[in-house]
């Protein structure tokens, strides 16, 4: 089986690999780029711990091909905090405890991220349904919600 | 070891203990930085896969790995036969690797370590094993019929009189209990008696065991894994490997949950074995669908429940018999769930009968609290539907029949302080208790105990010239105990938090730490930080008296600065910490403290849970829209975390009590190995849950603390099935209520 | 003398008995008696078991000292998840 070359970006760098063609790219990104930063929770999309976002769209990169990553602008856990500087969602999960064991907190985090983005400004209802697809078995949830909540509250206030 | 004096109101003014400092390790979970047990990588690794069992009870007639082993990239083969004999852990060697029999569907038969993922998985196929087909029991009544298959033909159980004289599913009888249980019936006004089943739960960590190993010819190794006791995985590999416990270094990783599922062994041995015939380093990693199949779920239970009151509240009589079934061995969590099932109640009369079963199913593991909120669920829906019965608000029924101080506990010993009455008040006066309810909404209540326990522990740290200080804990970090030991710590030297830093050393830096479970961490590696800490300060105590010239009884510790212990002493300005440590190279050499215990005096744990319950009455769907959990905690030392322990194991006990299940098919075969069909709650399945930290000081810890991790989970079963008979006028006896049941009861009800 | 009180699933290996007196001043004392009355005792108390002594729990302490009015129950080794 001869391996596919792709070139792509990570987190803004410019990035090539070789891969089989049914290797998945979150096995690319932990194997063979060394970003470990995403997890494998199940490998069939149930649990979000693999979340990354592909040119701005949020995927389970356990669901998605090393292949399909070809001329695509890949962000993960690793470019979340720029420089010395943490996203506030990152900030803020630290200040509510929202985190015990911290296998799922990449994914919360790049999928929270995601949210903020299309929705600055989300109910509480919002933001339950928008991380449903991403498993914590810790927390209850509860402080990763208030979390994200307080992070839109304070990125709004931020800006006006 | 008795801290009564210390604890006492009013004895000290925490400065740390209390606050909500950020976790040491926070940085690098919210970065992506920390590493899990499958995040590690060595030069030269294999990669192991297993094969499995497709069967649920099977002969192993043999095994042909030949094919396999020729294979490309193929490096080692094991079976069974790899492995010795005689070993201490004889049921953890079996389930680790089948011997003559395959036990449960996904049993370990085989393993195989190749270059790469893909070439091993495309070996495995090779494998040629030969079975003899059983016919197999998944169902913990089942298993106890007749003509019910017969796992282990030397299984005769004890505590049984007579002795059987023919092998059975049961293992162990145990019974608890005082008084006369058929005087107290007699006596009674109102009689319920019903029976209860449960199916089994996952503990659902999120990250699925993964480790790394090498061991040579030479009988050394290493090993990185995720685990909640790495000092346990060594002291098993150690038997199971036949080596040498000093020449096996076992790191823990950090670990993405484990609720009580990590404190044992799965593939770590098989990695080993694979590592030693290859002499090459070996990873495995399971994935999810193993994880459900071949790690430890809970046990299943089928319970019986009589509980006699008089016209007035009081109970006069309860019995419970309690089978659980464990899975393919010895060890379910039944005499836990015998001894807690009336822990909540003051009773003269009391029997609980428990038989341990076991079935074709994967060996449970621990999980949160094991056992008991099985049998919570029987006796607190039996509680409720009394109150109602005699007329009683279940928070006043459940009051008038509380076990307090003095009471004589179901399972014999007797209570002294215990914060269930203040739990119980709280949960009363709480503005939950008295919100209005929406249509088809209700509110439920339920009671939990866990017993808590302490443990072998071992603490070092040390005190750097630069006057920080750096702690060494053997309990693997599963929720935030970093932070709590670092609290601990800073109290007690009288440094600020930030100048602490914990960490979790290997099996080789000390000596042995049990595993963390029982709720034990905060409670005992904490004595072990504390008094560790006040070693280290007796030790710079002697360096200023040293440096003062005056004796070093003469010197006292207090906020961080060795003082003289009073006018008598001597006039001399007080020293820093800071001070001491620079100087610490020539006063003496490093400054260190360190604590070994078996600790005792966990202090028993209870809470009270409140629910309310939206029932759709056309799907069957029952929704939590509200809930609060009242716990006694000791002494909340890190509240945030503290929290953190009440929301989680109540969201698990909702999950347990709403939607999570093993379902098998009539061959035994697991049908809904993964997240989309082993449904553990999400986001929006959930409200707010509200902490309430209630603080009954525990004098068997210096600063007042009750383990706080395991009891959460306990009262939800109850409290959901509490709620939705109040929301829709049912009374589900079969966990999980979901859809389809509760569907079904409000049928039959109109 | 101290009052020792056995959990049920010792009973059958105790030849019945679930209660009995002792002059065993400590842990170690009480176990080394109930394997000498009792060897059908032995591999159960081996595997370890919980004693809790007026009330406190001991989960393995040989040194843990019974008081001649002591209430002591011998109970299951404790676990946790």
């Amino acid at each position: 089986m001869s391996q596919i070359h792709v070139s792509t970006t990570v987190n803004g760098d410019a990035v090539e690999f070789l891969c089989e063609p049914d290797e998945t790219l979150l096995t690319v990104l932990r194997d063979r780029l060394g970003l470990t930063g995403s997890k494998e929770g199940c490998g069939s999309g149930d649990c979000g711990a693999c979340s990354i976002t592909i040119d701005g769209r949020l995927v389970c990169s356990c669901l998605a091909l090393g292949a399909e990553a070809q001329g695509c602008e890949i962000a993960t856990i690793e470019g979340m905090a720029e420089g010395e500087n943490l996203h506030p969602l990152q900030s803020k999960f630290l200040e509510h405890a929202a985190l015990q064991c911290g296998i799922c907190t990449p994914g919360f985090l790049v999928a929270a991220k995601a949210l903020l983005e299309k929705n600055p400004d989300p109910s509480e209802t919002e933001i339950r349904y928008w991380l449903a697809g991403n498993l914590c078995r810790c927390t209850g949830y509860d402080k990763i919600i208030r979390a994200v909540m307080d992070t839109a509250e304070e990125m709004k206030a931020a800006k006006s | 070891m008795n801290y009564q004096s210390e604890v006492s109101p009013d004895a000290r003014k925490f400065k740390s203990i209390g606050t909500r400092p950020l976790r040491p390790d926070g940085l690098d979970k919210v970065t992506g930085k920390a590493r899990f047990g499958a995040d590690v990588s060595a030069p030269g690794m294999l990669h192991g896969v297993i094969l499995r069992s497709p069967h649920a009870h099977a002969l192993i007639k043999s095994i042909d790995t030949s094919k396999a082993e020729a294979a490309e990239g193929v490096h080692a083969v094991v079976t069974r036969a790899d492995f010795g004999s005689d070993f201490d852990n004889p049921d953890v060697m079996d389930n680790v690797m089948a011997g003559k029999k395959a036990l449960y569907d996904g049993h370990t038969v085989a393993a195989i370590a190749a270059s790469s993922e893909a070439a091993a998985r495309k070996a495995l196929k090779l494998i040629k094993v030969e079975y003899e087909v059983l016919k197999g029991v998944t169902d913990v009544d089942a298993a106890l019929a007749p003509d019910a298959p017969i796992l282990h033909e030397d299984m005769v159980p004890d505590g049984v009189d007579p002795a059987p004289t023919k092998p059975t599913n049961i293992a162990h009888r145990h019974e608890f209990g005082h008084g006369d249980v058929d005087k107290g019936f007699k006596e009674a006004d109102i009689i319920i008696e019903r029976s209860f089943k449960t199916e089994a739960a996952h503990q659902g960590y999120i990250e699925p065991h993964a480790c790394l190993a090498t061991l040579g010819s030479d009988g050394r190794g290493e090993l990185w894994c995720c685990t909640q006791g790495h000092y346990y995985v060594r002291e098993l590999c150690a038997d199971l490997l036949k080596i040498e416990e000093s020449q096996l270094r076992v790191t823990a990783s950090e670990i993405g949950g484990g609720f009580g599922g990590k404190t044992t062994v799965f593939i770590e041995p098989v990695a080993l074995a694979l590592s030693k015939k290859s002499n090459r380093p070996v990873k495995i990693v399971m994935s999810r669908n193993e994880v459900f199949r071949a790690s430890g779920p809970t046990a299943s239970s089928s319970v019986d429940v009589k509980i006699g009151v008089k016209k007035d509240g009081r109970i006069t009589a309860g019995f419970a018999n309690l089978r659980y079934q464990g899975g393919a061995y010895p060890g379910s969590p039944v005499e836990f769930g015998a001894m807690s099932a009336f822990a909540c109640y003051d009773l003269e009369n009391v029997k609980t009968v428990g038989y341990d079963i076991v079935t074709n199913r994967p060996k449970q593991v621990a999980y949160r609290a094991p056992g008991a909120p099985m049998a919570a669920f029987a006796i607190e829906s039996v509680v409720d539907e009394l109150a109602k019965k005699v007329g009683m608000d279940p928070i006043e029924f459940r009051l008038k029949n509380a076990s307090s101080a003095g009471s004589k506990s179901s399972y014999g010993p007797t209570f002294s302080d215990i914060g269930l009455a203040l739990t119980l008040e709280t949960a009363k006066n709480h503005p939950h208790y008295s919100a209005p309810l929406g249509p088809n909404q209700g509110r439920g209540v339920a009671c939990g105990f866990w017993f808590n326990f302490g443990g072998q522990t071992s603490v070092s740290l040390a005190v750097n010239a630069d006057g920080t200080v750096g702690l060494s804990v053997g309990t693997p970090d599963i929720g935030g105990s970093r932070a709590s030991l670092s609290l601990m710590v800073a109290e007690e030297m009288g440094v600020e938090y930030e100048k602490v830093r914990a960490i979790i050393a290997d099996t080789a830096s000390l000596g042995y730490n049990d595993v963390t479970d029982g709720s034990r961490v905060t409670f005992a590696s904490g004595i072990a930080a504390i008094e560790a800490s006040r070693n280290a300060c007796k030790v710079m105590c002697a360096r200023a008296a040293k440096t003062w010239g005056i004796p070093e009884d003469a010197v006292v510790w207090e906020d961080g600065h060795a003082k003289p212990a009073g006018s008598n002493a001597g006039d001399f300005k007080p020293m820093s910490l800071v001070e001491i440590a620079a100087n610490a190279s020539s006063t003496g050499g490093p400054i260190a403290g360190h604590h070994e215990i078996n600790a005792d005096g966990a202090g028993v744990s209870f809470s009270t849970h409140l629910a309310d319950v939206e029932v759709d009455p056309e799907t069957g769907r029952a929704e939590v829209v509200r809930y609060t959990v009242f716990q006694d905690a000791g002494k909340a030392i890190h509240p945030s975390y503290v929290e953190g322990q009440f929301q989680g194991g109540a969201v698990q006990g909702i999950g347990w009590a709403l939607n999570e299940e093993y379902i098998y098919d009539n061959e035994g075969r697991l049908q809904n190995p993964g997240f989309l069909d082993y449904r553990i709650p999400v986001a929006s399945d959930l409200p707010m849950i509200d902490a309430v930290i209630l603080e009954v000081p525990n004098p068997g810890h210096p600063y007042g603390v009750r383990g706080v991790g395991e009891t959460s989970i306990v009262p939800p079963l109850a409290t959901v099935a509490n709620a939705l008979a109040a929301a829709a006028g049912i009374r589900m006896t079969d966990i999980p209520m979901s859809p389809p049941k509760v569907l079904k009861a409000i049928d039959e009800a109109k | 003398m101290a009052r020792i009180i056995l959990w049920g699933g010792l009973k059958a290996l105790a030849n019945g008995a679930n209660e009995l007196d002792s002059d065993a001043k400590n842990v170690r004392a009480l176990l080394d008696e109930l394997v000498e009355l009792y060897p059908g005792l032995k591999p159960r108390l081996n595997k370890g078991v919980s004693v809790a002594i007026d009330g406190e729990i001991f989960r393995d302490n040989w040194f843990a000292e019974i008081k001649p009015d002591s209430t002591v129950h011998v109970l299951p080794l404790l676990a946790g998840g």
